[in-house]
């Protein structure tokens, strides 16, 4: 579990904590009891499929949902006994986005400005702050709902830190933005986690989890592996994988599963990545499999998130078939 | 609870009410038009009933009885008819209502002070009418009847036998017997229960939905400035109709208010703040701007309607439906405002009434209050 890997995070100052957190919906568990630690000024990403159980967690930590069991605190603040106070010290952007469409830019900041309360001389300021930090000085006047998605999005950022919070809570704040305004919601997210705050953000693009500091990979509501993308990249993989370059991907995709010694195959772009225990020994069989088609390139490369995403998953999902057969 | 947060919620409130003209305009408007649609349709007073005349024995006499009908305001005539055949007709196709058939001999019987009959017959399918109107044919028959009995007393030289025992009639109140002064007061409590409902039912609803809500439940809101908050706007908007309503009641309706307006305002605020409670309940509870706004109407307009005494006495009732008319706040405020526009009540008589209004604003905003909750399930 990366375990090991953690100690040096664990000297730090931790901001929020996990203690075996869980929540049931009647029969379904949609997190299963997740232990774990977020440092001050960490960026901490959640990465796992739709449904593996991210925003329920989220959702418990702002205080939208009480756990069914376990704990977490937030800021210091027990998430269960002390709901509202946790809400004080908190920013939150939900999935969807979700300041008022009618209500103009200003009129959105002077409402949550109001709600948290922000004390009248320093009012002014933070309104500026929100403006500037979004891009949106010239647009104060506007209506919400006009503006271009990453615009709101940047906007939702800047509702959520107008009281200055120490911990920031964001679920897929990126989703449905295009690449370029993803690219500067990061830059806003780091200039954040600079200044102190923390931040959890969960996510599905591979690519934004690499920007995070430490990722938890979260799969049917359990946390599956811990580590730097680094970490989770060198060490959490024991399988190795083999670029594929060919004509008919999809064809030759269905002719690789079937070999032995292939754990997996994925299509990624036009390229196929085969997941293997061992690399060498495993190029000449790709190469005879593929004696039909125009082959271009067979290499060895270093996995990318998602590949160690899909290694791990399977591995659990083998382990788990291969307990329910012991049972049986 | 602070007043910086709740004046932030009202404040925001506002905007999208003004921000929606249709949506304002359509809660402006209807009260309006439900009160002229009801208050015309409902009228309980019969006249103007579309008479067929059969006069068989054109005489002086049956002229006279005819011409008393024809001449009161309660009967126009439509036509003369021939035969059987005629009225049928006419009452078939709903060109009259009731049809006066005075006999060949009757001018004759008349004549002689021999006792004559005549026929009225009326169509049945609206009962209610077919009552009044035939009560109304009976009192001009009678009329005629009386006086026609002085007559053949003066030309024999006997008074006329007077009647053992007499009533006479005296109506306080509502001193014309004019409907439309009972309807009225009625009319504007019911439709401002139904309306205050539908305001407010949409709009927490309308926040789960668009997915606001998620927002503003992380942030350290309280739920009773949530709440409160977004009471204000509406309770505006209601007071505007209701002001609305009197006015149409007095000037279009011409329904005198003899009690004070202060006291009409004090009582149409709590009504007001109870029934926009209620519709934010069901906002709380429902979740859902489709559900909630049909829960909205079921749960007011008919009750209100059949319970509240407006349309039906409450003391005919059977004992148990009674009994749940004290569930129904219209109930409270048609008495209310009834008594204020007929009577002239003053406060002394209003406020048992107005204790029971009181007790139903008070538990609404307390039961919305218990029932919104900061959490997502």
């Amino acid at each position: 579990m990366g375990q090991g890997s953690d100690q040096k995070q664990m000297t730090r100052e931790a901001s929020v904590i996990l203690d075996r957190l869980t929540k049931r919906f009647g029969d379904f568990v949609a997190v299963g009891g997740i232990s774990l630690e977020v440092a001050r000024g960490e960026i901490f990403g959640f990465l796992g499929p739709n449904g593996a159980g991210k925003s329920t967690t989220i959702r418990m930590l702002c205080g939208l949902l009480s756990p069914t069991s376990g704990t977490g605190t937030v800021a210091g603040l027990d998430i269960g006994t002390q709901a509202e106070k946790v809400k004080q010290h908190i920013g939150y952007m939900s999935q969807k986005f979700s300041l008022y469409e009618d209500l103009t830019v200003e009129e959105n900041i002077d409402f949550f400005s109001g709600i948290y309360r922000i004390p009248g001389d320093k009012k002014a300021a933070r309104k500026a702050w929100v403006l500037q930090m979004a891009g949106l000085l010239d647009k104060g006047k506007t209506r919400t709902g006009l503006l271009p998605a990453g615009w709101k999005q940047r906007l939702s950022l800047g509702c959520a830190l107008l009281h200055e919070p120490p911990v920031l809570f964001l679920d897929e704040p990126t989703s449905g933005v295009d690449p370029a305004s993803r690219r500067s919601f990061w830059d806003l997210i780091y200039d954040t986690a600079g200044r102190g705050v923390t931040i959890f953000v969960t996510t599905h693009y591979m690519e934004e989890a690499e920007y995070c500091d430490r990722l938890g990979l979260i799969y049917r509501g359990e946390l599956v592996a811990v580590g730097t993308p680094g970490e989770l990249k060198g060490h959490l993989m024991s399988d190795q994988v083999l670029r594929v370059s060919c004509s008919s991907p999809q064809e030759a995709l269905e002719r690789l599963a079937a070999l032995p010694g292939i754990r997996d195959v994925a299509l990624f772009g036009r390229d196929l990545h085969v997941v293997t225990p061992d690399a060498e020994a495993i190029v000449p069989e790709v190469r005879k499999a593929l004696a039909s088609f125009q082959v271009d390139a067979v290499e060895r490369i270093s996995p990318s998130l998602e590949d160690v995403f899909v290694s791990i998953i399977e591995a659990r999902d083998r382990a788990e078939g291969a307990q329910r057969e012991v049972r049986r | 609870m602070t007043f910086r947060r709740t004046w932030a919620v009202a404040r925001k409130e506002s905007i999208h009410v003004i921000r929606d003209p249709r949506a304002l305009g359509v809660s402006i408007a209807l009260p309006l038009v439900l009160l002229l649609l009801f208050g015309y349709a409902l009228t309980l007073d019969v006249d103007h009933v579309p008479l067929l005349l059969w006069d068989q024995s054109q005489t002086p006499e049956s002229r006279d009885l005819g011409a008393r009908f024809t001449g009161s305001p309660y009967f126009d005539l439509v036509a003369a008819a021939d035969s059987y055949g005629d009225i049928e007709d006419a009452l078939d196709h709903n060109r009259a209502l009731m049809a006066l058939v005075i006999p060949v001999d009757f001018g004759r019987r008349v004549a002689s002070g021999r006792p004559a009959e005549v026929q009225v017959i009326s169509d049945g399918s609206d009962a209610n009418t077919a009552t009044i109107a035939a009560n109304y044919a009976e009192a001009i028959v009678q009329r005629y009847s009386a006086g026609l009995k002085v007559k053949l007393a003066r030309r024999t030289g006997t008074l006329p036998p007077r009647p053992p025992l007499e009533v006479s009639p005296r109506v306080w109140f509502n001193t014309d017997m004019e409907s439309m002064n009972f309807i009225v007061p009625g009319l504007i409590a019911i439709i401002m229960m139904l309306i205050a409902a539908l305001l407010t039912s949409l709009t927490v609803a309308k926040e789960w939905e668009t997915g606001t809500m998620e927002q503003l439940i992380s942030t350290p809101v309280r739920s009773s400035e949530v709440v409160i908050g977004k009471l204000f706007p509406y309770v505006a908007v209601g007071a505007l109709d209701m002001v609305l309503a009197v006015l149409a009641g007095r000037y279009l309706f011409h329904v005198p208010l003899r009690g004070s307006l202060l006291a009409l305002a004090a009582m149409s605020m709590i009504y007001l703040v109870g029934a926009l409670s209620m519709g934010m309940l069901i906002s709380i509870v429902t979740r859902n701007q489709l559900l909630a706004s049909q829960v909205a109407f079921m749960a007011t307009f008919l009750p209100a309607f059949l319970l509240s005494g407006f349309m039906f006495d409450i003391s005919n009732m059977p004992k148990a439906l009674q009994l749940i008319t004290y569930l129904i706040p219209a109930r409270y405020f048609v008495a209310l405002l009834r008594g204020l526009y007929l009577k002239g009540a003053g406060p002394s008589d209003l406020y048992g009434e107005g204790l029971f209004l009181l007790a139903f604003s008070v538990g609404m905003v307390a039961l919305a209050l218990k029932k919104f909750k900061k959490r997502l399930v």
